[in-house]
């Protein structure tokens, strides 16, 4: 059923104004990569949300296809994918993360 | 398992004449380190940067020969 996923998934990442699917948990992340993604957006300070691919086999292996991406994390910031964890870094070191969260936050 | 040399290649055919170095993070040929300096990355998006990137990697990362990899993208020096 390819489009209850994809339904499921639309829904997920525009029902939450920040979403990372990620492998582990928010607080005990399982590669360095998720990790890494979580500290910056701790360190924004803003409410998000997390889903394990680890233990979600379908998410972990149809996200490639839905969002054209082939790693974890992937990042969604007001329902659009942003990109993993060089770009969210990148752009968290730039200022350019912060200005993205505030302005779906303040919308 | 892919050598660096090997994926430094796929890239500079994908774009000629761009500055292109990849580094074995690891030791273990499967985790890159990748940087590219391209005009090409003119006037994008860093996502549409580094989904340019992917291209020429999609099918070791595809099949597994590529675990993971850290993309910089510059326009110039």
């Amino acid at each position: 059923m390819p489009d209850d996923f994809k339904a499921e998934r639309q829904k997920e990442v525009s029902s939450n104004k920040i979403v990372l699917y990620i492998k582990g948990t928010k607080e005990q992340p399982q590669c360095g990569f998720s990790a890494a993604t979580i500290q910056a957006f701790k360190l924004l300070g803003k409410p998000f949300h997390t889903i394990d691919v680890l233990s979600n086999p379908e998410i972990r292996s149809r996200m490639q296809e839905f969002s054209n991406w082939p790693t974890f994390p992937q990042v969604f910031v007001g329902g659009q994918f942003l990109g993993g964890c060089d770009i969210v870094t990148e752009m968290y070191e730039t200022g350019e993360l912060k200005k993205v969260v505030e302005a779906t936050f303040n919308s | 398992m892919i050598h660096p040399e090997e994926v430094k290649s796929l890239l500079i055919r994908h774009f000629p004449g761009a500055e292109v170095s990849v580094a074995d993070q690891t030791g273990t040929m499967d985790h890159f380190d990748i940087h590219v300096i391209s005009k090409v990355f003119e006037g994008k998006t860093l996502i549409e940067q580094h989904r340019m990137v992917q291209v020429p990697l999609e099918a070791a990362l595809t099949d597994g020969r590529i675990h993971a990899v850290q993309i910089k993208t510059r326009t110039s020096l």
